[in-house]
């Protein structure tokens, strides 16, 4: 029979609001399970947010699936947890040690969590006797036990059994004999917890209903699959990819979204996806297709982007379009490939060899995951060169709520291409790299196109206006310059900064990227610390004139960095000037999680108080 | 009024009426005595007597003397020096986004057997339509005459240096790895190379030729094994062939017992008369088999070693459209809102 452990003092009742993690063995199944947490509380009219923090392993190393309930609509990481749903014998001790006191540990029985410590409520549960009860079949049994949290759950935290069912149906979608058995395992749950825990948790659920409801009509979704559809919508036609963690997903997601969206009637594929045999290739079929006129793309991340420098460099040079994803992740080779961070910022804004500046999106939601795949398309065949959008492993691989995403209203941008009866208009008389409009961007012409005058030679560096070999001085620094005007000209044609003013003019923080969950929270934080920030969130490099305004309007700017060198903090120095960037001050967040509100309340009011 | 009678042209025109000199590109600035401009010359002629529409034909390189070569033949057609050793990736990038077009790769054999082995490959695994020329003279050019990975074992380099690795064959790799037209060529074989790259022209499917191609500045000397006076020694060609074009009278007799006839996709017919070696190239393993043997017996062995025209190519493993993906419109590739409407409802 279970054992009630010592009763703590137990605080306030977290109403809608509270992080639940699941900690368990990689390879156990849970992932099913903790979505029919997820999709529960958020049908509920709850908003949540669902972070996998995973090892890179197939199986048997510690897994922790986390869960944030938050009645104000907090989606970022929190640092506290306040429900441990401690299933993993290798990292128990740990787990139930790092909890504040007063929190709640559900946990598998035999491993007695409960004589760890005595300040918090211990649940304990029989995972294997009450899974036989409901799983005759032995080997089907540890696919279904981890179900049974979720009925322990469930009774716990008053969440709505209809729901529950609802979501776990919608899990298995088709599969109705999985669901039925998956089903009982919770009811198992439940009837257990029912009998044994007659009091609920104090992390509790009510339904938001009706208007009040903050999820109804809203999506969930991950970053790579919201880019996915992005490219989908984009139009793209060329796909070409390597494996790697966290961007397989993206390119995944875009298959399975194209053989399903992207057929003629007859069943002709209008889209070529192909699994390239490394990342230097993906780049290279996605020049070599932008050069021929198609919208190609590519997905990798940071070790993909080292290998695809060179091609990146000959696109800059060369001028061809294509869109390619860095889903960024902690450092090379081995070590933490699963984990999140924004460290490639710097590397990817001057990528290549000899001068370059490369153009970068910086999706900071799902929404703009799918927007910023859509834009991307459209800005680089109007830049004529390879866009970067940075997104990372938190924003990709983690589970988001979102409005649903709006159909484009924009056509597609093909940029300055001229066809034959352009240059026959022109009696051939062009150039490819000839800055007509004083933009910097020349007119290209696609092969196929059916006039004497409309093949040009491609090649690096090395080439005059009309695209012809060449070693002068004066064309090659010609050259350059034009790039760098045609680069300077794009910072007022990229997604725009979204600005928050408030009138102190004291205090602003500037931040990108996944880090924006976390920031709107602590600004909410800073506040009941009296500091009333304004907040300025970049979407894109090169900087708009706007962000230089912004700075000159505060006395101090504190620039969030997922990173340990402040990489933007460094960007954003460089094109401020030493003037400027003396008001700036760098905050930075790199363990390999993503970044939580609190800690980074914590570090601005620290520097603040020592201002 | 007076009337005059048409002047007949002076030069000769092709099917397309264009003459020979609209197949022409810049002026090379490859050494004098060259393979590689001897190479440029014979896809010239294919090119011009096979009524290729320069605008409908495209050109990618990688790095090195001769990734140059583009640069001088088919000057009206699109051309792409790209970076060392990642031709493949490029071109089939390029050839996904407009198949109608056609495309040949210039390689060398350092571009191709050293840095570029692994994209090599991987273009022959997929059979991507493209004809793939190696211009092998076994040394790098561009940086002074260093070895490469086609020298053979024991070759001697300009400075005296002894090649001690064994030569990768380029032929038995691409058999081994999915090509499905391979041959081997001189430069300085007119005819054969000739008839090997007409043949290119009409097969669909991933076309690799090696052609050696002297080097006069560092391999050409006595002790190398790439030089013009060692291949004309050594050099054994295993069929005569001879290439009959869709659009002419195909009604030459031939030998069904000397003589292998390969109709084309295009409608034309190449025809390997045998020589020396009894071999049959639609079989793989044999066309391995020669290619050990020549190996082991210094033989520099030319012609058609396999060819397969029945393989699909990538294009129609991947199940792709006619129009080229490059010019599909936007309402093709462009979902329709009920498409965003019903992914959205699936997450909901």
């Amino acid at each position: 029979m279970a054992t009630m452990s010592v009763a703590p003092p137990v605080s306030g009742v977290l109403l809608n609001d509270f992080s639940l993690q699941v900690a368990t063995v990689n390879g156990s199944g849970s992932q099913s399970s903790n979505l029919v947490l997820l999709r529960t509380i958020f049908q509920m009219g709850v908003p949540i947010s669902g972070k996998n923090l995973f090892p890179s392993n197939i199986a048997g190393l510690p897994t922790w699936f986390t869960i944030r309930a938050s009645r104000h609509g907090y989606v970022a990481r929190k640092k506290e947890i306040d429900f441990l749903i401690a299933m993993n014998p290798e990292t128990v001790r740990e787990d139930v040690l790092g909890l504040d006191p007063g929190a709640s540990v559900l946990y598998d029985e035999p491993l007695k969590a409960n004589d760890l410590r005595h300040d918090v409520t211990f649940y304990p549960v029989p995972f294997d006797k009450l899974v036989a009860g409901v799983c005759p079949d032995a080997k089907l049994r540890k696919l279904v036990r981890n179900m049974i949290y979720v009925g322990c759950a469930a009774h716990l935290m008053n969440m709505e059994m209809e729901e529950v069912e609802r979501a776990l149906r919608q899990q298995f979608k088709k599969k109705q004999k999985a669901a039925d058995l998956n089903w009982g395992a919770v009811k198992a749950g439940f009837d257990y917890a029912v009998t044994n825990f007659p009091q609920p948790d104090r992390c509790r659920l009510e339904r938001i209903a009706g208007a009040l409801s903050k999820t109804a009509g809203k999506i969930i979704i991950e970053g790579n699959a919201a880019a996915a559809l992005g490219c989908l919508f984009a139009g793209v036609t060329v796909v070409a990819w390597y494996p790697i963690t966290p961007s397989s997903s993206l390119c995944e997601y875009l298959i399975e979204y194209l053989k399903k969206y992207r057929r003629t009637p007859d069943g002709k594929a209008t889209f070529a996806a192909v699994q390239a045999e490394d990342e230097l290739a993906a780049c290279g079929m996605v020049l070599g297709a932008g050069w021929m006129g198609a919208r190609a793309m590519t997905s990798t991340s940071g070790p993909g982007i080292s290998l695809m420098s060179e091609f990146v460099g000959l696109g800059y040079y060369a001028e061809i379009p294509g869109v390619i994803f860095d889903i960024q992740r902690v450092g090379p080779s081995t070590g933490l490939p699963t984990r999140t961070a924004q460290g490639d910022l710097g590397f990817v804004a001057t990528l290549g060899h000899g001068d370059t500046r490369q153009i970068i999106l910086l999706p900071g939601s799902v929404e703009e995951c799918y927007e910023m795949g859509i834009a991307a398309f459209d800005i680089a065949e109007r830049y004529q060169t390879p866009i970067f959008v940075l997104s990372d492993l938190d924003l990709a691989m983690n589970h988001w709520m979102a409005e649903p995403f709006a159909y484009p209203t924009k056509p597609l941008d093909r940029g300055k291409v001229l066809r034959a009866e352009d240059l026959t208009r022109l009696k051939g008389d062009w150039g490819r790299y000839r800055d007509v409009d004083g933009d910097g961007i020349g007119y290209r012409t696609l092969p196929g196109t059916d006039h004497p005058a409309a093949a040009f030679f491609t090649r690096g560096s090395g080439h005059n206006e009309r695209a012809q070999y060449s070693e002068k001085s004066a064309d090659y620094t010609n050259n350059l310059d034009r790039l760098k005007r045609k680069w300077e000209g794009a910072r007022e044609h990229l997604p725009p900064p979204v600005v928050e003013h408030t009138d102190s003019g004291e205090v602003a923080v500037i931040a990108y990227g996944s880090t924006q969950a976390a920031m709107v929270e602590s600004l909410d934080q800073l506040r009941e610390h009296k500091i009333n920030a304004s907040y300025l969130r970049l979407r894109a490099y090169p900087f708009a004139a706007m962000v230089r305004e912004f700075v000159a309007a505060h006395q101090r700017v504190y620039v969030v960095d997922q990173n340990r060198d402040g990489q933007m903090f460094e960007l954003l120095q460089l094109d401020l000037g030493p003037e400027l960037a003396s008001r700036l001050r760098s905050v930075r967040h790199y363990n390999g999680l993503p970044v939580d509100a609190r800690s980074l309340t914590d570090a601005i009011v620290a520097l603040e108080g020592a201002k | 009024m007076s009337t005059t009678a048409p002047t007949p042209p002076l030069v000769k025109l092709n099917r397309l009426g264009l003459p020979q000199s609209d197949y022409r590109g810049s002026k090379t600035t490859l050494c004098a005595g060259c393979g590689h401009n001897a190479i440029s010359e014979r896809i010239i002629d294919a090119c011009y007597e096979m009524g290729v529409d320069p605008h409908r034909f495209v050109k990618l390189s990688g790095i090195g003397c001769s990734s140059k070569a583009p640069a001088y033949f088919l000057g009206r057609s699109f051309g792409f020096n790209s970076v060392h050793g990642r031709m493949p990736s490029v071109a089939t990038g390029a050839v996904l986004a407009n198949a109608s077009l056609q495309a040949l790769g210039i390689s060398g054999d350092g571009d191709t057997a050293s840095i570029g082995l692994g994209q090599f490959l991987h273009l022959m695994r997929r059979n991507l339509p493209l004809i793939y020329i190696i211009e092998d003279n076994g040394v790098y050019g561009l940086t002074k005459g260093q070895f490469s990975a086609t020298a053979d074992l024991g070759a001697k380099q300009k400075s005296g240096v002894i090649n001690e690795m064994p030569a990768l064959d380029t032929c038995a790799l691409a058999v081994l790895s999915g090509a499905t037209l391979v041959a081997r060529s001189f430069s300085g074989d007119k005819k054969q190379l000739t008839a090997i790259l007409k043949a290119a022209l009409a097969h669909r499917g991933t076309v690799m030729i090696d052609v050696i191609s002297p080097c006069v500045t560092f391999n050409d000397h006595e002790g190398s094994t790439k030089s013009y006076k060692f291949v004309l020694e050594h050099e054994e060609a295993m069929q005569e062939l001879s290439f009959v074009p869709s659009f002419e009278d195909i009604a030459v007799d031939y030998d069904p017992g000397t003589t292998l006839d390969v109709p084309m996709h295009d409608g034309s017919h190449l025809r390997l008369r045998k020589l020396g070696v009894d071999f049959n190239p639609t079989d793989r393993q044999q066309a391995l088999r020669v290619l050990t043997d020549a190996n082991a017996n210094e033989e520099v062995l030319t012609g058609i070693f396999y060819v397969d025209t029945k393989k699909p190519d990538f294009i129609a493993q991947l199940g792709m459209v006619d129009t080229p993906l490059a010019q599909l419109p936007e309402n093709v590739v462009r979902p329709a809102p009920a498409v965003l409407e019903e992914v959205m409802a699936s997450l909901q």
